[in-house]
């Protein structure tokens, strides 16, 4: 046996070594450049001419805040969305980001499923979407008092990530105690 | 009751393949006859189980059985027929179950037609296959099972992704799943061959017309994933890099190399264990792009089922499959010696630069792909890398590819006479030089890489069909004679020139398309109109539309040329109704020199926003695919491939005496 026929066997099992790696990162946690920087300035409409837009001044008030990404057409929207209504009863104020939707159907969904939002941007042409460096919905920004994003959640918001992650962060972040 | 059938029938095929994949190969070793010829009689048996558990569970599918899970959450009964049998491979659970009718489906196909094998190599091809199926089968039914039943069963199903409710879709994953699979007997004859220790020229003729078959399988596999991305996704484009696309395209690269090194191995016994490298390499890619795929590894737009468990099958079904394999390589590949030697410049060497280059247009791909991980795993961040760097090293590699192509079947074996090829390569040049001049006048603002890359498949083209038609007429150039030397040329050569000449199709295509296209990304309002080239398209405005499970609006163009109508087109945003969803319904009107390409968007205060498009010569993309799937189907007709068959030429002599003069030989 010459070395240069196992030369393959430990290119495979290299490769093998680093998918198996791969396997181990929970791809729910995509670090964000953005982690620890003040949002990308912004301004978007709202879903129709009488509601107010969304803008980057909205979300630095001095309380901290969530930032959601959702869209009609996506399906774990709708298992995310009771947790977003928990939050919102708890008071904790959320923005929403409505992302390639259509106006009507944005409307349709929160009118379906409640709208735990205090305002709503709507980015049917991924215009801010691109700074925040979002890869799919939804996903939900947690963002301090001066506008800082402090942590990102890929995929939808479950119950164990509202009582591990999201509550104890807002806590730590200084969110009045209800 | 029909799913517990489906799932019985699956659980004993995964016995019969546990039988196949050990008794034949002690039989083998032993010299045990009985134990041989269990090989091809469980291959038959199981084969036809799976057909049971598949044929189960499309029948769940057709009279929406919601008391299946898999059924109630990817069917419904407001669903098309044919979606409805395309929904039971539009899923996980469904899709593995094809790809283990077909696994399955090979081995019996390898069982049947291989009798003048000798028993014992044809056990041990057997239980290889065996041992993937019974992988492929534990995999199903440990992790994925199709049959898992819900109690209470619900009224009305979840619905097919409406991305999926398509034709091309429908028909798209088998066919991929024929090339990826097909390679697994490739893979099964390497490790019979690494067992037995030695690799003939006859095992290249038992292979080649496998590796063909999985090879055009996979061509077309990948020309139909790509057809549907440009007319369904309705982004413009055909092909993305995205890993899930890239997963498809590298175990075709490595088939493309191994079809290609296979030949130097029956023709001059050479290049073995190159050859037994692919077969394997081939095999093994087809299974890392299910696990890309399945496994969520990368993230990509395609991937609709993700789950690590299954990742951690995969991998562990990869390790065993590939790294047993090349383990064996290591052992015995020191015994494969060359049969013979070769000058560098000749055919066998040709085609080693031919695998040089497929190799590293395999490397480019394969690092771009997974780069992000290994990234990951060194502690960098997470990134993906995009369609520039593939753009710029393929595409300049296959222009490097496209000229030895020209110049490879020019060369004879063993040692060839350069100044013979350049004479041969001077009319390629004179027409390819013809052809710059006349870009150059007609559109002087072509971009350089869009003119080469054209100019590669003007130069490919001509030198394959120069070299078919200077064979036609012989050494003397004459008319005379022409049928006999037609009819003398092989099935082989005919079968790469029509790939070859699909390939210098898509060179050019590709080229084109990328240098001439015209794109307008605008806001419309009936009565409005947009020019694009020589072609201008009014907009008439938008009605209401609905389809069986959909409603859409759809927009009214007229397109005309000079004053005259070309083509209306009517794109369509549909919304679905279960699941609700959107997609894009691009229109497109297929010319022969360019593809006219409406998609319709969102209202908009001022309008509507529509994306217009002129996209020349895409039609040629498509023709070119289908030629080298053409090109395969024609070289697998040779006779000289198949078993059992022997050569025209052996049977003349027994003709009796003067009843017909044998022809001379060549």
């Amino acid at each position: 046996m010459r070395p240069i026929h196992l030369a393959p066997l430990a290119a495979f099992f290299g490769l093998a070594l680093a998918l198996g790696y791969g396997l181990t990162q929970d791809p729910s946690k995509l670090e964000s450049a953005l982690i620890g920087k003040s949002v990308p300035a912004f301004e978007l409409p709202g879903l129709d001419a009488a509601a107010a837009g969304l803008t980057s001044a909205d979300l630095a008030t001095g309380e901290p805040q969530l930032l959601n990404v959702f869209a009609s057409w996506c399906a774990p929207c709708r298992i995310e969305h009771p947790q977003l209504n928990t939050l919102a009863e708890m008071g904790v104020p959320i923005h929403g980001l409505n992302w390639r939707d259509s106006a009507e159907n944005a409307q349709a969904f929160l009118d379906e499923l409640g709208n735990p939002f205090q305002k709503i941007g709507f980015d049917d042409k991924s215009r801010v979407v691109i700074d925040f460096g979002i890869a799919g919905v939804p996903e939900t920004f947690v963002i301090d008092g001066a506008g800082k994003i402090v942590h990102r959640h890929v995929g939808p918001i479950m119950e164990r990530d509202l009582e591990r992650t999201i509550l104890p962060l807002l806590e730590k972040l200084g969110r009045p105690q209800s | 009751m029909t799913a517990e059938i489906g799932h019985f029938a699956l659980i004993l095929a995964f016995m019969v393949a546990i039988v196949q994949a050990s008794v034949p190969l002690l039989g083998a070793a032993r010299g045990n006859a009985a134990w041989i010829a269990l090989a091809p009689r469980t291959a038959i048996v199981q084969a036809l189980l799976v057909l049971v558990a598949f044929a189960a569970l499309m029948w769940g599918y057709i009279i929406s059985d919601f008391s299946i899970e898999n059924v109630a959450v990817n069917s419904h009964t407001a669903k098309p027929l044919i979606y409805k049998i395309s929904g039971t491979w539009g899923n996980h659970e469904g899709s593995l179950l094809l790809w283990a009718l077909m696994l399955t489906g090979f081995g019996a196909a390898v069982a049947l037609t291989t009798g003048a094998l000798p028993d014992d190599f044809r056990a041990r091809v057997l239980a290889v296959q065996a041992m993937i199926g019974v992988g492929f089968i534990a995999f199903i039914l440990f992790t994925s099972n199709p049959f898992a039943r819900l109690d209470p069963a619900p009224i009305q199903g979840n619905g097919l992704n409406p991305l999926l409710q398509d034709p091309g879709l429908a028909i798209h994953p088998p066919f991929l799943y024929l090339g990826y699979v097909g390679f697994s007997v490739a893979f099964s004859f390497a490790a019979a061959a690494l067992i037995e220790g030695h690799v003939t020229p006859a095992w290249a003729r038992w292979v080649r017309p496998w590796a063909l078959a999985a090879w055009g399988a996979l061509s077309i596999g990948i020309g139909l994933g790509s057809w549907w991305a440009y007319y369904e996704l309705g982004w413009g484009g055909f092909w993305f890099w995205d890993p899930v696309e890239n997963a498809s395209v590298m175990p075709w690269i490595a088939g493309t190399a191994l079809i290609h090194s296979i030949i130097s191995v029956e023709k001059r016994d050479t290049l073995k264990r190159w050859t037994i490298l692919l077969a394997v390499l081939a095999f093994s890619l087809s299974l890392l792009g299910t696990f890309i795929v399945r496994s969520g590894v990368l993230v990509s737009v395609h991937a609709f089922a993700t789950d690590p468990t299954r990742g951690v099958f995969i991998l562990a079904f990869l390790a065993v499959a590939v790294g047993g394999a090349l383990t064996l390589y290591a052992w015995r590949a020191p015994r494969l010696l060359p049969g013979s030697l070769f000058a560098p410049i000749s055919r066998e060497g040709g085609l080693v630069l031919n695998n040089l280059i497929m190799c590293t247009v395999l490397a480019t791909v394969f690092v771009g792909t997974l780069y992000p991980l290994f990234l990951d795993a060194l502690g960098g961040e997470k990134i993906s890398v995009g369609p520039p760097y593939f753009n710029a090293i393929v595409g300049k590699l296959a222009i490097v590819l496209a000229f030895f192509m020209s110049v490879g079947p020019e060369l004879s074996w063993k040692r060839a006479k350069l100044n013979l090829v350049w004479r041969a390569m001077s009319v390629s040049a004179v027409v390819t030089l013809l052809f710059l001049i006349g870009l150059l006048l007609w559109k002087p603002e072509t971009p350089v890489m869009g003119a080469v890359g054209m100019a590669a498949g003007v130069w490919l083209l001509t030198a394959v069909k120069r070299d078919g038609i200077f064979k036609l007429l012989g050494p003397k150039r004459e008319l005379a004679g022409i049928f006999t030397r037609l009819r003398r040329l092989s099935p082989g050569y005919w079968g790469m020139q029509t790939a070859h000449g699909g390939v210098a199709v898509i060179l050019f295509a590709i080229s084109a398309a990328g240098a001439f296209e015209i794109e307008v990304l605008d806001v419309m309002k009936p009565g409005d109109s947009r020019t694009l080239g020589k072609y201008e398209f009014v907009f008439d405005g938008i009605r209401a539309r609905a389809g069986e499970n959909y409603t859409a609006i759809e927009g009214g163009f007229r397109v005309s040329k000079d004053g005259e109508l070309v083509a209306p087109l009517y794109p369509q945003t549909r919304t679905y109704t279960s699941p609700t969803m959107t997609t894009t319904e691009a229109a497109i009107h297929p010319l022969i020199f360019a593809d006219l390409f409406a998609v319709v968007g969102e209202p908009v205060a001022e309008g509507w926003t529509v994306r217009l498009y002129v996209k020349p010569f895409i039609s040629w993309l498509w023709v070119g695919i289908i030629a080298l799937a053409i090109g395969a189907v024609i070289s697998m007709s040779d006779r000289r491939l198949r078993l059992g068959l022997p050569a025209r030429r052996t049977v003349a002599p027994a003709k009796p005496v003067g009843a017909l003069q044998p022809e001379p030989a060549e």
